[in-house]
Formats: structure tokens, sequence, C-alpha cells
């Protein structure tokens, strides 16, 4: 039973990835792809987690951290670039 | 290593010395110290002569690389020990008599001396050596030395253009001469020449053995100036004279002479050997006088006229082994043909000698070498005349000199060779006669041109540029010694026969040799009234009218048009090369990275497939492959989109982005087939790639940046698709046909009892292959030091 339950959550889960990619291949603006981005990371990190259930392993949840941090910082350098144009600021002594 | 050894490497070893003898000893002519050693080497091999007369041979042995059959053997035979006689008294002479022609003051004595040294150890190298390796080298040697000795005064263009001349047409000869070789040493299993001999009778059929005689002979027509490759004697020319009188008339260019003599019992056996050589032979015999009577440079006359003596030799060469064929009791009666050969070659390298040194006397006491402006010498250089006469008319074949002799048998030979009912030569052999005939005819004026028109006639002072007087005695000698050769060997030639010519004929044709072990030759100066004296008197006649009449038909040399000439012919072959391989260059390094990768990714396509059709590698069964899931299958195809998306992408940004999402769906592969430790460091490296194009993507100078889309190139499509087609096949063949069993197994059952870890992908890394993860790290390392040296350490526009 909880096995058809997952494998249906998994085909959402694709369904939605699948909506994530059209928005970043056609996307008309930057900010949308970005969006696209971290709906995309957030459906990996469900769809690990329900590999991980069906797989019965505890191997990959490091790699749902990962893909959380990555996520995160991605949109949060991809809105740095948007807004001002570099990703890191430096110190400008003069 | 023994004396004979020494003998030969002296030269070499007193080059060594020859710089600190030149820098130490400066108000001393540095050629005093080197002429000691041609005189005591001379005085060494004459003692020989007894050897070599009784029929007997030396052979010394020192190991090279024996294990490649490759040994320094010397060994002296009646041939071999003629050459050094030859190339050790020439040597003394020519070394006596550059003492007084180059200055002390003005030449680079210790280049000069150094080089003739070289030669002179290579040269005997070449004629003493029994390993044809060994000989090959030597003879390499003599290539080289001889080109450092054309270009010896390598400020003027003219020496430099001689040299390399010289240099690439001998050593084309050499390398084909190798192959011969080769060849031989294939046929027969060994390098040696006298167990070649031996082998004669077995390999003459081999398929090899045409192939190598060409080659060979290749070789020595280069190295002796046959036609055509004749034309690098001329412009080897502008050497200092004493080089041309040793080198470029009694030694190196005899080489190929020796070449031909040496391996005589090898190929004599052949048609096709004595074709070559004598036909060749006695084209360049009458090609060369034809064209040295042209020529109005002293040196120029003499060089063609080294090419038609040498021809002369070379077809008296070719005629002495068609006498293998006959089998006739009266042996001597064909034999004569090598028995002149090796006379004249005697002959020749005094009477050449000796003319060289006078056109150096005239040269440097006159300045000039051109015929023209020359005249009416005759009384301010007496003794230099007389030289001049002596040999000219040796060269010109009048008794009392010795070349009367020589070109007797030589008129012999080539009627002999008309009466040998062989290869077709009772029609073909009249060929010889007319141009043994005519060849002498233009030998006879042109000597008297040398003479005559130096020497005699009006003495124009207005065009020299010194006031002309007699050579210094120093400079006499050596001429006068050869000149009174020329003589004391027409009187008293049997001096030569049963001392040197016969064991050299012994050398050249062994299975001949009557039944007392000897040729029974004896050099007689009157036949009677044989038709090779009719035709020596034909010779004088009209060679006479036409040296009188030469004005009037010197026209015929304008007929001959200049763009056809072996000249012409190596210039533009030369510039031809040049362009052609240029333009072949230009026409494929392209400076594109593109087309590089065009044709490395077409050569894998090609050399790939081909593979795979010609060996029918391809195979595909489904054998031990996993079911597929509906993950994997909508993976992919996300995947696959993603690759799409990233050609198709309209903008860049777009590009990286779906650049990104297919290295994600990557990771979510390596999820789905449980590699966890994948797909974390996948993710990383995924995210800071994809981080630093978008640095670079910003990083774009403004001007260029159009955010154009991609455009369709056949030649790319075509390409990419064989790639991927050809990978694709070539990992289905691979993963159905699986050669062995896989080592994972250790792996699983170790990782734990050896390593300590159950990690196993881990263990792998740092314990059972620690090594590739240690050379990891290292190009991450220097990865991150070229970034930061490349960033930190730019060239500032000034210093550039």
């Amino acid at each position: 039973m909880i096995k058809v339950i997952l494998i249906c959550s998994l085909f959402f889960l694709t369904f939605s990835i699948l909506a994530t990619i059209y928005r970043l291949v056609k996307g008309p603006s930057a900010p949308d792809r970005v969006q696209a981005l971290d709906a995309l990371g957030i459906n990996i990190i469900s769809g690990v987690a329900i590999f991980s259930v069906l797989l019965r392993s505890i191997g990959f949840f490091e790699v749902i951290l990962l893909i959380g941090i990555l996520s995160f910082i991605g949109t949060i350098a991809f809105a740095r670039f948007i807004e001002r144009g570099v990703v890191i600021e430096r110190k400008h002594s003069e | 290593m023994t004396l004979l050894h020494l003998a030969i490497l002296f030269p070499f070893l007193f080059a060594i010395f020859i710089p600190f003898l030149y820098k130490y000893f400066r108000n001393i002519h540095t050629g005093w110290f080197v002429l000691i050693l041609p005189i005591a080497l001379f005085t060494y091999f004459s003692q020989f002569i007894k050897t070599t007369m009784s029929g007997k041979t030396v052979i010394e042995t020192m190991n090279w690389i024996p294990s490649l059959g490759i040994n320094f053997t010397a060994y002296i035979d009646g041939l071999s020990l003629l050459f050094a006689l030859l190339i050790t008294g020439i040597g003394s002479l020519v070394i006596l008599y550059s003492i007084y022609y180059l200055s002390k003051e003005k030449e680079k004595l210790n280049h000069f001396y150094v080089y003739l040294l070289l030669f002179m150890g290579a040269m005997l190298g070449v004629v003493l050596s029994d390993n044809l390796i060994v000989l090959y080298t030597f003879w390499e040697l003599t290539s080289l030395s001889s080109f450092l000795l054309i270009g010896y005064w390598y400020t003027r263009e003219k020496s430099r253009y001689g040299a390399q001349k010289s240099m690439l047409i001998t050593i084309f000869g050499g390398l084909a001469m190798l192959g011969g070789f080769i060849m031989l040493y294939m046929m027969t299993g060994s390098y040696s020449v006298r167990e070649i001999i031996t082998a004669v009778a077995e390999i003459s059929t081999d398929g090899l053995f045409v192939p190598a005689l060409i080659f060979i002979l290749l070789g020595a027509f280069t190295k002796s100036a046959q036609f055509p490759f004749y034309i690098w004697l001329p412009d080897a020319m502008e050497a200092p004279t004493p080089v041309s009188a040793y080198l470029h008339s009694a030694t190196m260019v005899k080489a190929g002479i020796y070449l031909v003599a040496r391996l005589s019992p090898v190929f004599a056996i052949s048609p096709e050997w004595f074709w070559l050589v004598s036909l060749f032979g006695i084209f360049t015999m009458f090609w060369g006088s034809f064209n040295a009577v042209k020529q109005t440079d002293l040196k120029a006359i003499l060089a063609f006229s080294t090419v038609s003596q040498l021809g002369m030799i070379m077809s008296l060469l070719g005629i002495g082994a068609a006498a293998l064929h006959i089998d006739s009791m009266n042996d001597s009666y064909f034999t004569i043909a090598t028995l002149a050969a090796i006379f004249h070659l005697i002959n020749h390298a005094t009477f050449k000698g000796s003319l060289f040194m006078v056109a150096g006397i005239v040269d440097h006491e006159t300045g000039t070498r051109d015929i023209r402006k020359l005249g009416g010498l005759m009384s301010f250089m007496p003794i230099t005349f007389t030289i001049s006469i002596i040999g000219a008319f040796s060269m010109a074949g009048l008794p009392p000199f010795n070349g009367f002799l020589s070109k007797e048998m030589f008129f012999t030979g080539v009627l002999r060779v008309a009466e040998m009912n062989i290869f077709n030569l009772e029609t073909l052999g009249i060929l010889f006669l007319i141009f043994a005939w005519v060849g002498s005819i233009f030998t006879f004026i042109y000597s008297m041109v040398l003479v005559f028109k130096t020497f005699t006639g009006k003495y124009q002072p207005e065009k020299l540029e010194k006031k002309p007087h007699e050579a210094p005695i120093g400079m006499l000698i050596s001429p006068i010694i050869l000149a009174s050769l020329v003589i004391i060997f027409f009187f008293f030639p049997n001096i030569l026969s049963l001392s040197i010519i016969d064991p050299a004929m012994q050398s050249i044709i062994p299975s001949l040799i009557g039944e007392n072990g000897y040729f029974d030759i004896e050099i007689s100066h009157w036949h009677g009234w044989s038709p090779e004296l009719f035709m020596t008197i034909g010779v004088v006649i009209i060679g006479t009218i036409g040296f009188l009449s030469l004005a009037k038909w010197r026209k015929i040399y304008n007929l001959h048009p200049k763009k056809l000439t072996l000249n012409k012919a190596y210039d533009t072959s030369l510039i031809a090369l040049d362009r052609s391989s240029s333009r072949f260059t230009k026409f494929y390094m392209t400076g594109f990275i593109r087309d590089y990768l065009i044709y490395i990714f077409a050569f894998f396509i090609i050399i790939l497939g081909t593979t795979i059709i010609i060996k029918d590698a391809f195979s595909f069964s489904l054998k031990g492959a996993a079911p597929i899931g509906l993950y994997e299958v909508i993976l992919a195809a996300v995947m696959a989109i993603g690759t799409i998306t990233t050609i198709f992408a309209k903008s860049r940004l777009t590009a990286i982005i779906a650049l990104g999402s297919v290295g994600y769906s990557l990771a979510l592969f390596f999820v789905l087939f449980r590699a966890p430790d994948l797909a974390l460091t996948q993710l990383i490296v995924e995210t800071v790639s994809v981080a630093l194009y978008l640095l670079c993507f910003y990083f774009l100078p403004e001007l260029k940046k159009k955010d154009k889309k991609v455009s369709f190139k056949l030649t790319n499509f075509i390409i990419a698709l064989g790639v991927g087609t050809i990978v694709t096949l070539i990992a289905l063949s691979a993963n159905s046909e699986r050669a062995s069993q896989t080592i994972s197994a250790f792996f699983i059952e170790n990782s734990y009892t050896l390593a300590g870890g159950k990690n196993m992908v881990n263990v792998i890394l740092v314990d059972f292959r620690g090594f590739d993860t240690l050379f990891e790290i290292t190009v991450l390392g220097i990865a991150a030091l070229g970034i930061y040296s490349m960033i930190k350490l730019r060239v500032k526009e000034e210093e550039k």
C-alpha cells in the first residue's frame, strides 16, 4: 500500500518537475527561470526523500540536506546578481 | 683496438688538438703540425703493400654493437689499400700546398684543419671498413665534413649555396644507400662485405636484390657526381682550392667509385648492374666533357672534367662487371676494363690534383680564375705552365703521360664490350664506342682550353688585380711531385701493376683470378697499329680542329635552353617544394580550433568506424541487462530536454541554466543508481560550475556581445551525429561482450575486514587506490594555483 502511494507521489513530483522545466525553458525573464530552478531544487529534495524510502536506504539523506543548502545559496546568488550585478561585492579601498 | 683502428681514428683524435695548437703556437702555421699525420699514415699504410701483393688480407675487429652485428672491422685488401694510399698520399701533398695557399693571418686555420682531418679520418674509415653500417657512418661523416669545407668561407652566399646543394644531394644518396645496405642485411643476415660476397649465389634471385642494387647505386652515383646528380660538384668549387683538389677530385668523389668496385663481387652478376653502371658512366663521361668546354672559370672546367673522368672510371667498372658473364679462358682479354678503371683512378688523382693546384696558383697570383681575363702567363709562371701542360696533356690522353695509357685501355675496354655477345651488346655496343670517342674529343678540347687560354695568347694586365709572378716554391712542391708522378707512371707503369693494381683487381673481380693467383697484367706502351691508336689519333686531329675553331661553334651551347638545365630543375624543385609545403601547411593549419576539432573528430569517427566494420566488432545482446524502470525513462527524457535546450538555446543564459538542469538530472541519476557520494559531489560541482559559467557570461565584452542563435552547419552536424553514434555503438558492444569478471567482489568482501571502513567508495578512494586520489588532489591544487597566478600575475600592458 505504502509503495503505491510513494510511486503515485513520485509521479506527481515528476509532473511538477516537468512543469518547472517548462518554465525554465520558456521563462520570459531571468527571475522566472531562477524561481523555476529553486522550485526544481525543492522538487528534487522530495524526490530523493521518496526514493530513499523506496530503496530503504539512509545513504541519500545528506544529498537532501545538500540540495537544500545549494538551492538556497544558488537562489540568493542569482537574486544578488539580478539585483546588483555582482554576486560577491568587494571593498573598494579608494 | 689495434694499430689499424688507431690509424683510422687518429685523424679524429688529432683534430681535437688542432684548436689548441692554433691558439698557443700562433707564429707557426698550423698546417705544419697537421702535415706530420698524413705522412706518418702514408708510411704506415705502404707497409701493407707487401701483404696485399702476396694475395693476403688483414682483418682486425673491434666490437662496437656486437648484439646487432655492427662491429668496427677494419679490412685491408688491394682495393682498400689503394684508396688508403691515395687518401694519405694526396692528403699530405694537399696539406703542404694549403700551408702556402692559406694565409696564417687572415684565415681561420683551426676550422680548416679540423674539418680536413675529420674528412681524412672519415674517408679512411669508408675505404677500410668491412662492416656496411660502419661504412655508412663514415660515409655520412665525409658528406658532413665536405659540407663544412665547401662552406668554409661562410660569409659568401655562393659558398653556402654550394654547401647546401652538395649536402642535400649526397645525403639523399647516402640515405638511399643505407636502405640498400639494410636490404642486403635482410637477405644475408650479415653486414660484413666479405660474408655477403660469400652468399652471393643465394641472394641473386631474391626479390630485394635489384632494389638493393638500385639504392646502393643511388648512393654511389650521388657521391661520385654521376649524371644527373653531378650538379653539386661545380657548385662545390666555392671551397678553398686545396679542398677542391683533395675532396672534389682525388678522394671523396671517388668514394662512389670505391663502393661500386667494392660491391662488384656482389652485384656484378646481374645485368642491371652492368647496364646502370656502364651506361650512366659513359653518358656522364660524354656530358661532363661536353659541358666543360663552355665553362670560363678554371675550376668549373676542372669540376666538369672531374665529372667526366669519374664517369669514365664508372663505365669501365661496369664494363669490367660484364667480363664475369664471359665464359672464356682468355680472361685478361676482357678484364682489361677493370684494369683500366683502377689505373685511371690513380692517374686521375695525380693529374687532376696537380691541375687544381695550378688553378689555385693562378688564382692566388693573378686574382682571377676567369679564362677570359687570363692569357700570356707563360713567361711569368714558367714552372706552373710546365705543370699544367703535363697535367692537361695527360688528361687529354696524350703520350708521354700516364693519361695516354689509361685512355688507350679505355678504348680497348669499350671496343671489347662490343665483342661480348651478351645483353644485345653486338648492336648496342656501338653506342658505348660513340659516346667514348666523342667524349674524348671534348676532353681533348677543354684540356687545351685550360692550358692555352691561360698561359698563351695575349697578356691582359688591365684585367688583372695583381701583377702576376711565379708562385712561392712551397706552393709548387706538391704539384711538381704530382706532375712527376704523371710522367713516372707513363714510363714505368708496371711499378704500379703488380704492387697496387693487381691486388685491387683481385678484390673487384675475385672470381676471374687465374690459376696462379694473379691477373696476368702487363701495361705496355705499344700495341702496334691497333684501332685504339687510330682512335687516339682521330681524337687529336678532330680535337685540334675543334679547339682552333672553338669561337665558331661555341654557339651550340646557347641552343640548350637555360630553363631545361638540371641546375634549374634543382632550384625550381627546391622552391616548389618549399612553396607547396608551406601552402599545404597553410591550407590545413588554419589557426581555428574549430577546424582542428573537426580533424580530430573526423579521424575519430573514421578510425573507430572502420575498425568496427573491418573487425565486425559490433554486437548487441541484452544478456545481463537490468530492467528499465519508469523513473529512468522520465529522468532520461528530462536530461534529453535539457540537452536539446542547451544546443538550441537562443541566449547564453538559457544555455547555462539548461546545462545546469542536465547536471542536476545527472545527480538524480546517481541517486537512482544508488551512488550517494557521487550524487553529493555532482551537486556541489554542478552548482559551482554553473556559477563559474555565469561569471564568464557576465564578463563577456560589450562590443561583440550578440545573443545570437547558434547557426546550423552541416559539417558540424554530421560530425556530432557521427561521434555520438560511434560512442553509442562502442558502448553497446562493450557492454554486450564482457571479457572477464569484475573485481568489485573483492572490494565488497574486504573493505571492512582489510581497511576498516563501511563506505566502500571512500575506502577505495583513500585506501585501496589512494594514489589516484593523491594526484587528483594535486590536479586541483595546480588548477587553483594556475587560476590564482593567471589573475594576479598579469603582464601589464606597458610591459608587453
